[in-house]
């Protein structure tokens, strides 16, 4: 009788979290779906059935150039991110192996630089831009990448850090390793998760940043956040474009953000909940 | 222990991130800080003085402001207390044992990853606008007079749109906490004759008020600086009825070109911003010593 209602119950639970969670994932769905109708049809009623036209996909890009804006996210999210890993994986392993009294405190200054809000700074930045010609440039938005998610990647990475035992360094410092060998033969090897992962969060991270990327940049260096927001003000009947371009946009970073949802919590909260 | 060789090598391996994060905040918030006692529009750049307290004095008696100031609250709290509320529901409906928990996940959690104007452009034309909208589509399937969401509830808008944003980060956070909770204790209360919701509040929300603080505090600190939501939607409008702090200082310094106005407001949201960082510190700083 107990194993009964457990059946039972699963399924009404079940049946209650699908229908949650196609609501909540109703809006991209119905995005996707857009993108397959012709203009007339996306404003004809609701419709789950798109007639299948790939037109929306190609006028996109003929009319748009949606490859650039693209190109431009690729360049600036995998830039930013390699950017802030350079910097950031020897500071973390200080951190981690060689302790002081006031790395807690360096840390935690870290983590206030993210507090501090980017629009108190965006007079400065966009003036210094402006005297130093990095406005609109790939450049310019890559050093801004890389500088406001550096100290997620810096705290993501010591949490990982932390994590690998000091007694191997040790073991391999009593064999008469170098400094040097111990980095590239001991550690490296087991650190490469947390930085594979460390790396994924900041592709997101950098992928969706919609403040400096829309203040900094105009044409050449727009990533997709600055093209898509330009789409605002409509004119004409344009939705099942821009839903393909929308579609185009997210799809790549959703499928690397299924694959990451550990590290997202681990990220996010600086190593506060795992 | 460390060597002091080790030590020196240690801090030159800090070196370049801590430079560069010093720089990264410094020099900005200096110049912020100086502009704000300047009298300086990028309109007539020869004409820069020195203002005093006069751009403060304007950004406190402009009557946007506290419109604006107002406006982050409702915000900040309104979609705080959905994503919360909603992220513990949510995470007690993933917790339960369910076919294809894995692909639900993945659904509940996709909308974070949704780049912000493409979320907010989607809920705009497709789901919340008054002619073509599917709330629209809804409402004449019963009969009634579709609502112009952006015109009439602006706030309330935004509010939906990024609770929906930040819904799955909640959710994500809860369940995980959720999952770290004793089996053992859940049974032990359940042969006790605790029912659900007694289990709940004596056992499961004294579990998760750890998480739920961090969800609070970090989603604050995103929350405060929404900015391109608000952009592509309602443009802070009507009038500034969703124009949050944010919005208003960008609105000041990009489109009144007003740099000392811009850095006054920039420096009240700087203090504000550090109330709300003083209690996220001390909570991730517990961790720490863990």
């Amino acid at each position: 009788m107990a194993r009964k209602t457990t059946t039972q119950s699963k399924i009404v639970w079940t049946v209650i979290a699908w229908v949650v969670a196609l609501v909540i994932f109703f809006p991209i769905l119905y995005a996707v779906i857009t993108s397959f109708k012709t203009e007339p049809e996306a404003i004809d009623g609701f419709s789950l059935i798109p007639s299948g036209t790939f037109e929306n996909y190609i006028t996109v890009q003929t009319q748009r150039d949606y490859f650039k804006p693209f190109m431009n996210s690729v360049v600036l999210s995998i830039g930013s991110t390699i950017l802030a890993l350079i910097f950031a994986i020897p500071a973390a392993w200080a951190m981690a192996f060689a302790p002081t009294k006031r790395t807690k405190d360096v840390l935690m200054w870290m983590l206030s630089t993210k507090m501090m809000p980017a629009v108190a700074v965006l007079l400065p930045i966009y003036i210094l831009f402006r005297n130093f010609g990095l406005l609109d440039t790939r450049i310019g938005l890559t050093i801004m990448l890389t500088l406001i998610n550096l100290p997620i990647v810096v705290w993501m990475l010591y949490t990982y850090f932390r994590e690998i035992p000091g007694e191997i360094l040790e073991a391999a410092r009593m064999d008469g390793a170098s400094l040097w060998k111990e980095i590239v033969y001991v550690l490296t090897p087991m650190a490469v998760p947390g930085i594979a992962s460390t790396l994924l969060l900041n592709i997101i991270l950098a992928w969706n940043e919609a403040f400096w990327t829309i203040q900094l940049s105009t044409t050449n260096a727009a990533p997709l956040t600055a093209f898509i927001a330009s789409f605002s003000s409509p004119q004409g009947l344009f939705w099942a474009k821009l839903s393909a371009a929308s579609t185009m946009a997210i799809a790549p970073i959703l499928i690397l953000g299924w694959f990451s949802q550990k590290q997202l919590v681990r990220g996010l909260t600086f190593g506060a909940v795992k | 222990m460390a060597t002091q060789n080790t030590k020196t090598l240690a801090r030159l391996m800090m070196a370049p991130s801590v430079i560069a994060l010093l720089v990264w905040m410094v020099i900005p918030l200096s110049m912020t800080l100086y502009y704000s006692f300047q009298n300086y529009n990028l309109l007539t750049p020869q004409n820069v003085s020195f203002g005093g307290f006069f751009n403060y004095q304007y950004f406190y008696t402009d009557p946007a402001f506290f419109t604006a100031i107002w406006n982050t609250l409702i915000l900040v709290v309104g979609v705080l207390g959905i994503t919360v509320i909603g992220g513990i529901a949510i995470g007690l409906l993933l917790d339960q044992p369910i076919f294809g928990q894995g692909i639900v996940r993945i659904l509940v959690i996709s909308p974070f990853f949704v780049m912000p104007p493409v979320a907010a452009l989607i809920w705009k034309n497709m789901i919340m606008h008054p002619s073509y909208g599917v709330f629209a589509d809804i409402a004449r399937f019963f009969g009634v007079q579709p609502i112009d969401w952006f015109a009439q509830y602006p706030l309330f808008s935004v509010i939906v749109i990024v609770a929906w944003q930040w819904l799955p980060f909640a959710t994500l956070i809860l369940l995980t906490a959720l999952q770290s909770l004793d089996g053992e204790q859940k049974e032990a209360a359940e042969m006790d004759g605790a029912n659900f919701v007694n289990r709940f509040i004596y056992l499961t929300l004294p579990h998760l008020s750890r998480a739920i603080t961090v969800v609070i505090l970090i989603q604050t600190i995103f929350l405060l600086g929404i900015y391109a939501e608000i952009l592509v939607t309602t443009n802070g409008g009507p009038g500034y009825a969703s124009t949050n702090l944010t919005f208003l200082i960008y609105r000041t310094a990009r489109l009144g070109y007003d740099v000392g106005g811009g850095a006054a407001g920039g420096i009240i949201a700087v203090v504000l911003a550090n109330i709300v960082a003083f209690f996220l510190m001390r909570a991730v700083g517990k961790n720490l010593d863990k």
